[in-house]
């Protein structure tokens, strides 16, 4: 009945075609991708702007043209890419169970699984903002797939929630089609996104930004007709008095991304309440044998060049787990987040794997201005870092030689000699 | 001005000295002080934007193949406006030359 599969990814964005593609460089014969969109590339279909690829390939590409790259590879290397095809269920002996028009109910049994589903954003419904329901409050990368893939403009006066990257490209490239973008508005009292975006994309076409502002009400029956927008203190609660009025007839939100878990949950992979994403070993595998995960599934990612790397290591080690020649490991080193650091991946490392390096990513509470960080076994100091900034916008990444952790139960990553601003 | 060099986002002050030499101040590293010079004399960007596809719903996404003036970016879009592009249509294919008279073109940048 069921299909039998060497490695069977699930989704053909960047972490599943790179993901797709180191596995059968590995050697595994049997690989295939399941993808629910109509053409696979992911989110990196609507992401028209520049700069992907600048670690990767050494040059400032467009999403369509990074993804493309990767198309070409898993294509070249024959991966099948099953578009239009839903998967329903994963359980933790990986039996799959995916839907599609063209096929109907099918039947899979992996020897080994890459969960690559990437994730969604946050959406009006978890920020309970007060107002009415109309028209007109889209998340900026719906906005984003409307105006790049579909050929619709949302509106013509736009008010931006949150400064995330999304949200800030949205600013451009709604400006670019037309509309008016009259703010960008952050509960924070910094941006989370790139300084670049912020300098390109709202400094460039005089867009305001407003820092510690939040919109606390939102108006219209049928359609937007504008926004209340306030001042927020330093416990983010919104200031009397300092209320002002757009007149809008559009609303994006950039106010984060959830890494999406659904089908990881019904595998019974236990979830980081940090990251969101599965818990990993270096090898990518999650806490059930045989089930990879990474790209924004795992973590949020700032980089794609990043998601493409993580998720080689993911392919690799699933065809390597599908033909039986891992490595057992005898013990782990659990990594651990210090004062500062969030969501440290992997969340353990094995003490024996094929590839020499281990890679640990985390991203940085708060701002700390001239910090270093670390990463510290007891009193043993593995690796210093000296940053001449550090922000919740920018992840970190480090690779070390798997031979230092060696025999070490625990180590903590953290912020020391901080100056925060 | 502020640097986009790295997430320090330095704010730069550039100026002229007696010589006519350019001066860029505030920065922290070489990258800043590149960055300010051709910010302040020469400012430019890569343009991503849209074309209409002939015969299709969804448009077509391009860039200038290079950067061009800062000052451009609405001329080069108003430019665009007047193209249609025809399928099949792959990366790199050039979408409208010499756009504006800054000797760029505006390329594909998906295969559709």
């Amino acid at each position: 009945m069921s299909q039998e599969i060497d490695v069977l990814v699930i989704g053909a964005g960047p972490a599943g075609l790179a993901a797709a593609a180191a596995a059968r460089e590995a050697g595994c014969q049997s690989v295939m991708i399941l993808e629910r969109d109509d053409a696979p590339g992911g989110i990196l279909q609507q992401c028209i702007h520049p700069g992907f690829g600048l670690h990767r390939f050494k040059e400032e590409l467009t999403g369509p043209e990074y993804a493309q790259r990767f198309i070409d590879r898993v294509n070249e290397l024959q991966i099948p890419i099953q578009c239009r095809t839903m998967v329903l269920d994963i359980t933790p002996d990986r039996q799959v169970t995916a839907i599609s028009p063209e096929r109907g109910v099918q039947l899979f049994q992996a020897k080994a699984i890459v969960l690559a589903m990437g994730c969604r954003e946050r959406t009006r419904g978890a920020l309970m903002i007060p107002g009415t329901r109309p028209a007109g409050v889209y998340s900026a990368g719906t906005a984003q797939r409307l105006v790049n893939m579909e050929g619709f403009m949302p509106g013509k006066r736009v008010v931006i929630l949150g400064s995330g990257d999304i949200g800030l490209i949205m600013a451009r490239r709604m400006t670019f089609e037309g509309a008016k973008v009259l703010a960008c508005v952050e509960l924070m009292p910094f941006s989370s996104g790139l300084k670049r975006n912020v300098v390109q994309c709202l400094n460039d076409f005089d867009i305001p930004l407003l820092l510690s502002h939040t919109v606390t009400q939102i108006h219209g029956r049928e359609r937007v007709e504008g926004v209340t927008v306030a001042a927020v203190d330093e416990k983010r609660r919104p200031i009397p008095g300092t209320e002002q009025y757009f007149e809008c007839d559009t609303l994006l939100l950039s106010v984060g991304l959830i890494p999406e878990n659904e089908l990881s949950i019904k595998a019974k992979v236990p979830l980081s309440p940090v990251t969101s994403g599965p818990t990993v070993d270096d090898s990518m595998q999650t806490e059930v044998p045989g089930i990879f995960s990474c790209g924004n599934v795992l973590h949020v990612h700032d980089l794609v060049d990043y998601v493409s790397l993580e998720s080689e290591v993911a392919g690799r080690e699933a065809a390597r787990f599908a033909a039986g020649s891992t490595p057992v490991p005898a013990a782990y080193t659990l990594v651990k987040d210090g004062f500062g650091v969030r969501g440290c991946v992997p969340q353990r490392i094995r003490d024996a794997g094929a590839d020499e390096k281990v890679a640990i990513s985390f991203r940085p509470a708060d701002v700390y201005r001239n910090a270093t960080w670390q990463i510290r076994a007891g009193e043993n100091i593995l690796l210093k870092r000296r940053a001449m900034i550090l922000t919740p916008g920018e992840s970190q990444r480090v690779e070390l030689p798997r031979e230092q952790f060696k025999g070490i139960p625990e180590v903590t990553v953290e912020v020391v000699m901080e100056e925060k601003k | 001005m502020i640097c986009i060099g790295c997430p320090m986002g330095c704010e730069l002050t550039v100026t002229k000295d007696a010589n006519g030499e350019i001066v860029v101040e505030g920065a922290t590293c070489g990258r800043g002080k590149t960055y300010g010079k051709q910010e302040a004399t020469a400012p430019e960007r890569t343009v991503t934007a849209l074309v209409a596809l002939e015969g299709k719903k969804r448009p077509l996404s391009v860039k200038t193949a290079k950067p061009i003036p800062k000052g451009k970016i609405f001329d080069a879009l108003e430019c665009l406006k007047t193209v249609r592009a025809k399928a099949p249509v792959k990366i790199g294919d050039v979408v409208l030359s010499d756009v504006c008279g800054t000797g760029v073109d505006f390329v594909a940048t998906e295969n559709l």
